[in-house]
C-alpha cells in the first residue's frame, strides 16, 4: 500500500498532467489565433472550437493549487510566495485571456477585437511558459532556507535551462493545439493546422533534446531515478515519432493522442524526478521540502482522500460527457455570427 | 509602506472587487434557472428569451467573477504564506473541495448551457443551468466554511506550531458557518433579483418590450422580497452569534467603549473618536441592542475597553481593538441598504397583489432602477464589517494579520502587484459596465433580429445598436 502522502503527491501530479494535457491544447489554439488564422472567420472558428472546454480545463489548475494547499501547505506557501512575480504575470495573463473570450465579440469595432485578440494570444503563450519555468526550476533547485522560505533572485528563476523548458512547453502546447484543431475543424484550416504541426516537430525535437541533455547535466534527477526516467524518455521519443507518423497518415485523432502523451510524459518526468521531494533546496539537501515535511496531518489527508475519491468519478464522468456533447466539428458555414 | 499594509490593501481591494460579481452570478443563475423552468413547463418562447437575455448579462458577469477568483486562491500563498503554513491543514481542505466539487460542475455545465441550446435536449439543457446554480451555491458553502474558520476556529488542534484538523464535521457544521451561509447566499439571491428588477424598471420606464420586462420584474421581485427578508432574519441570528464568539467585533460595530448598560440601546449615529477612545453625539434607540444581541429586551453588551483588558490577559499585550469607525459605519450602511431593499420589495409586492403593475408609479420605478445598487453596497459593507472587525486577527485568537504575511516578499514586489491588479481590475470594471449598458439598451428582441438562429454566445459583432 502507498501512504496517503504518496497518494496525494500522485494526485497532484495527475491534476497537473490533466491540466497540461487539456489546457495545453486550448493554450495552443489560443496561440493559433495569431499564427494560423488568416482572417476573422477563422479566428472565430478557432475560438469556438475551444469555447465549451477551456474554462473546465482551467479548473484543473485551480484544483491542483487547491489540492497543494490542502495536502502540502508548506509546498503551496513556499511555491507561491517564492515565485511571486512570475505568478503576478501568469495571473494577469490568465485574467486577460479569460475575459477576452467573452468580451471579444461583444462590440463591432476592429480596435476592440484586436485588443482582445492580443489578450488571447498573450494569455495563451505566457502562462504555459511561466509554469514551465517554475517546474523546471523545481528540479534544478532553488534557494530555500531552513525555514522553508525561498529567496530567489531573477537568475534563480530565469536562466537558460528554465527558458528552454518554457519554450519547449509553449511549442508543445502549440503543436498539441494544432492537432486539436485538426479534430474540430474542416477544410483548409484543418489542412493548414496539420501541415504547421508537422513543420514544428523539428524545432520541437531540437528543444526537447536540449532540455533533456541539460536536465541530465544540471540536475540530480537522473542520478536519483535513472532507470524510470530513461523509460519515460524512451516512451516520449516513441510517442513523438508516432505523432509525426500519424500526422503524415492524416490520422489526426491518434496524432492528437500522441502529442498529448508527450505532454503527459514530460510532466510525469518532472514529478518522478522530484519524488519524494516536492521542492529542492540549492542551499542544502537538508532544507528540501518533501512529501513528509511539507504535508498536512494524517487526519486531514484521510478526509481529503475520502472526499476526493468520492467526487472525482463524477467530475471525470461529466467532463468526458461534455466532450461527447460537442464532438461535432465547428464549421464556418454554420452560424458563427461574427 | 510595508508588505503587511500593501498585502492588506491588495487583499481588500481584489476581494471587494471579486465580490461584486460573485453574488450576481449566484443570484442570476437561480433566476435564469427559474425562467428556463417556466419555459420548459409552459413552452412559452418569451421565457426562453428571458433566460437568454439575462443569460447574456450573467455570462459577462460570470467571466469577470471567474478570472478574479483565480487570484483569490493564489494570493493566500503569494502574500500570506505564513498564514497558509499555519492553517493550510484546515483551511486548504474547503478550498480544495470547492474546486473539486463546485468549480468543475459550474464550468462544465456553463459550457453546455452556453453552447448546447440545440445540441442537448430541453431537459438536459434545463438541468445544466440548475447544476450551475447549484454549483455556485456549493462554491459559496465551501468558501464560507473556510472563512468561518477564520472568524470562529473549530475542529482543530495546535501541533508543532500549526493548526491541524481533527474534526472535519465540526468544520462544516461550524456555528459561524450555519449563520453566515444563509445570510450570504440569500444576500446573493437578493443581488441578482434587484439587478433584474432594476434593469426591468428602466426598460418599463422607457416603454421598451414592456411585457417581457414586466414578467422579468415580477419573477425577480418575488425572489427579491423573500431573500431580502431572509437576509435580515439570518443577519439577526448572525449578530447574536457574534456577541457570543467575537464580542470585540460587536462592540466595535456599536462604537461601544464602556459597558452598554442594561437594557442596552442601539446607537444609530455617533461621533467616534478612536484616539481618545470615546464616542459622542450618540443618537440611540432604547432596548434595541439587547434585542439584536439576545432577542429579548434586556441584557448587557460588553464594551471594547473591558474586552481589551480581557484579551490582554488571554493573549498577552497588544492592541485588540479593530478599526472602529470602519466597522461601525459599514454595519450601519449594510443595515440601511438592507432595510431599503425590504421596503422596495414590499411595495413591489403590493403593486403586484393589487394588479397595479400595468401603470406603476414612475417614481417607484426610478427607485427600483437605482435599487439595483443597494445589494452590492450592502454586500460590500457587510464583508468590510466582518473582515475589518476581525482585525488584528486573521484567525480569531490564533494568528494575527501581521504574522500572516509572507516574509520573503518585498514591498516593491507587492506594490507592483497592487498597481497591476488594480489597473486591470479597473479596466475590467469599466468594460463590464459598458457591455452591460450595451446589452440592456439593445434589449432581448434586437438580439434576435440581428442574429437569427444564433446559438453562439460569443458573437455580437455585426449587430446594430437601436437605442
Amino acid at each position: 500500500m502507498i501512504s496517503l502522502n504518496e497518494l496525494w503527491f500522485v494526485l497532484i501530479a495527475v491534476l497537473f498532467i490533466g491540466f497540461f494535457f487539456l489546457e495545453g491544447f486550448d493554450f495552443g489554439v489560443g496561440m493559433e489565433t495569431q499564427i494560423l488564422a488568416k482572417n476573422d472567420t477563422e479566428r472565430r472558428v478557432l475560438i469556438n472550437s475551444i469555447g465549451p472546454f477551456w474554462d473546465g480545463n482551467e479548473v484543473w489548475l485551480i484544483t491542483a493549487a487547491g489540492a497543494m494547499f490542502a495536502a502540502f501547505p508548506e509546498w503551496y506557501a513556499t511555491l507561491f510566495s517564492g515565485f511571486y512575480i512570475p505568478f503576478v504575470f501568469a495571473l494577469l495573463a490568465l485574467i486577460a485571456r479569460g475575459v477576452a473570450f467573452e468580451f471579444r465579440g461583444k462590440r463591432d469595432s476592429l480596435a476592440w477585437k484586436r485588443t482582445w485578440d492580443a489578450c488571447i494570444f498573450i494569455g495563451s503563450f505566457l502562462p504555459p511558459f511561466l509554469l514551465a519555468v517554475v517546474f523546471a526550476s523545481f528540479i534544478k533547485g532553488l534557494p530555500i532556507d531552513g525555514d522553508m522560505q525561498m529567496y530567489a533572485g531573477f537568475t534563480d528563476i530565469v536562466n537558460v535551462y528554465t527558458v528552454v523548458a518554457g519554450l519547449t512547453v509553449v511549442l508543445l502546447c502549440l503543436v498539441h493545439g494544432l492537432m486539436f484543431t485538426t479534430l474540430r475543424t474542416v477544410g483548409d484550416l484543418q489542412a493548414r493546422a496539420r501541415k504547421l504541426a508537422q513543420k514544428l516537430l523539428i524545432p520541437l525535437a531540437a528543444l526537447f533534446t536540449a532540455f533533456v541533455i541539460m536536465t541530465y547535466n544540471m540536475t540530480d534527477i537522473f542520478e536519483q531515478r535513472g532507470t524510470v526516467l530513461m523509460i519515460i524518455v524512451a516512451l516520449g521519443v516513441i510517442a513523438f515519432v508516432l505523432s509525426g507518423y500519424f500526422m503524415t497518415k492524416k490520422k489526426d485523432g491518434y496524432a492528437f493522442g500522441m502529442t498529448g502523451a508527450v505532454m503527459a510524459l514530460s510532466v510525469t518526468s518532472i514529478f518522478v524526478g522530484l519524488f519524494p521531494r516536492v521542492m529542492i533546496s540549492s542551499i542544502d539537501q537538508a532544507f528540501n521540502l518533501t512529501i513528509t515535511n511539507a504535508a498536512s496531518g494524517h487526519y486531514s489527508l484521510k478526509v481529503m482522500t475520502i472526499v476526493a475519491l468520492t467526487i472525482l468519478p463524477f467530475v471525470l464522468g461529466y467532463q468526458i460527457w461534455s466532450y461527447f456533447v460537442f464532438h461535432k466539428r465547428v464549421h464556418e458555414k454554420e452560424h458563427l455570427e461574427y | 509602506m510595508d508588505t503587511v499594509m500593501l498585502s492588506r490593501i491588495q487583499f481588500a481591494s481584489t476581494t471587494i472587487f471579486h465580490y461584486f460579481f460573485v453574488p450576481v452570478s449566484i443570484g442570476l443563475a437561480l433566476l435564469i434557472a427559474i425562467m428556463e423552468t417556466m419555459y420548459v413547463r409552459k413552452g412559452n418562447e418569451e421565457y426562453k428569451k428571458m433566460a437568454q437575455f439575462w443569460g447574456k448579462l450573467f455570462l459577462i458577469n460570470f467571466a469577470v467573477g471567474v478570472v478574479t477568483g483565480i487570484l483569490q486562491e493564489f494570493q493566500f500563498g503569494m502574500n500570506w504564506s505564513d498564514y497558509s503554513r499555519f492553517v493550510g491543514d484546515v483551511f486548504g481542505a474547503p478550498l480544495a473541495v470547492e474546486a473539486l466539487a463546485a468549480f468543475f460542475l459550474e464550468s462544465t455545465f456553463i459550457g453546455i448551457w452556453i453552447f448546447g441550446w440545440d445540441k442537448v435536449s430541453k431537459r438536459v439543457h434545463l438541468l445544466s443551468i440548475w447544476l450551475v446554480a447549484f454549483g455556485t451555491m456549493l462554491s459559496a458553502f465551501w468558501i464560507l466554511a473556510a472563512n468561518s474558520f477564520m472568524q470562529h476556529p473549530v475542529g482543530f488542534e495546535i501541533n508543532n506550531g500549526r493548526a491541524e484538523m481533527n474534526d472535519f464535521f465540526a468544520l462544516i457544521t461550524n456555528g459561524q458557518l450555519l449563520v453566515e451561509f444563509p445570510h450570504t447566499v440569500l444576500a446573493a439571491y437578493a443581488t441578482g433579483a434587484f439587478l433584474v428588477t432594476g434593469i426591468s424598471a428602466y426598460k418599463i420606464l422607457k416603454k421598451q418590450e414592456v411585457s417581457f420586462f414586466k414578467k422579468s420584474f415580477q419573477i425577480a421581485a418575488i425572489v427579491g422580497i423573500i431573500s431580502s427578508i431572509g437576509v435580515a432574519v439570518a443577519g439577526h441570528a448572525q449578530a447574536q452569534y457574534l456577541v457570543e464568539t467575537q464580542p470585540m467585533k460587536m462592540a466595535a460595530s456599536e462604537g461601544l467603549w464602556g459597558k452598554s448598560g442594561d437594557p442596552a440601546p442601539w446607537t444609530v449615529w455617533a461621533n467616534i473618536d478612536p484616539e481618545n477612545q470615546i464616542s459622542t453625539g450618540e443618537f440611540q434607540i432604547p432596548y434595541m441592542l439587547s434585542f439584536l444581541s439576545y432577542s429579548k429586551f434586556s441584557g448587557e453588551v460588553k464594551g471594547m475597553l473591558e474586552l481589551q483588558a480581557e484579551y490582554e490577559q488571554t493573549y498577552g499585550p497588544g492592541d485588540y481593538i479593530p478599526p472602529v469607525r470602519t466597522t461601525f459605519w459599514s454595519f450601519r450602511i449594510m443595515v440601511l441598504a438592507g432595510t431599503l431593499m425590504i421596503v422596495l420589495g414590499m411595495y413591489a409586492m403590493y403593486l403586484m397583489w393589487r394588479k397595479k403593475m400595468d401603470r406603476p408609479n414612475t417614481w417607484f420605478m426610478r427607485f427600483m432602477l437605482w435599487g439595483l445598487l443597494l445589494p452590492p453596497i450592502a454586500n460590500t459593507a457587510g464583508w468590510v464589517m466582518t473582515e475589518f472587525g476581525r482585525q488584528p486577527w486573521t484567525v480569531f485568537g490564533l494568528m494575527t494579520t501581521e504574522d500572516s504575511v509572507s516574509p520573503n516578499i518585498t514591498s516593491g514586489q507587492v506594490l507592483f502587484s497592487v498597481i497591476s491588479f488594480t489597473t486591470i481590475y479597473l479596466i475590467l470594471g469599466l468594460v463590464l459596465v459598458g457591455l452591460f449598458i450595451k446589452v440592456i439598451k439593445k434589449g432581448p428582441y434586437a438580439m434576435d433580429n440581428d442574429h437569427g438562429d444564433s446559438n453562439d454566445p460569443y458573437n455580437e459583432e455585426g449587430s446594430h445598436d437601436i437605442s
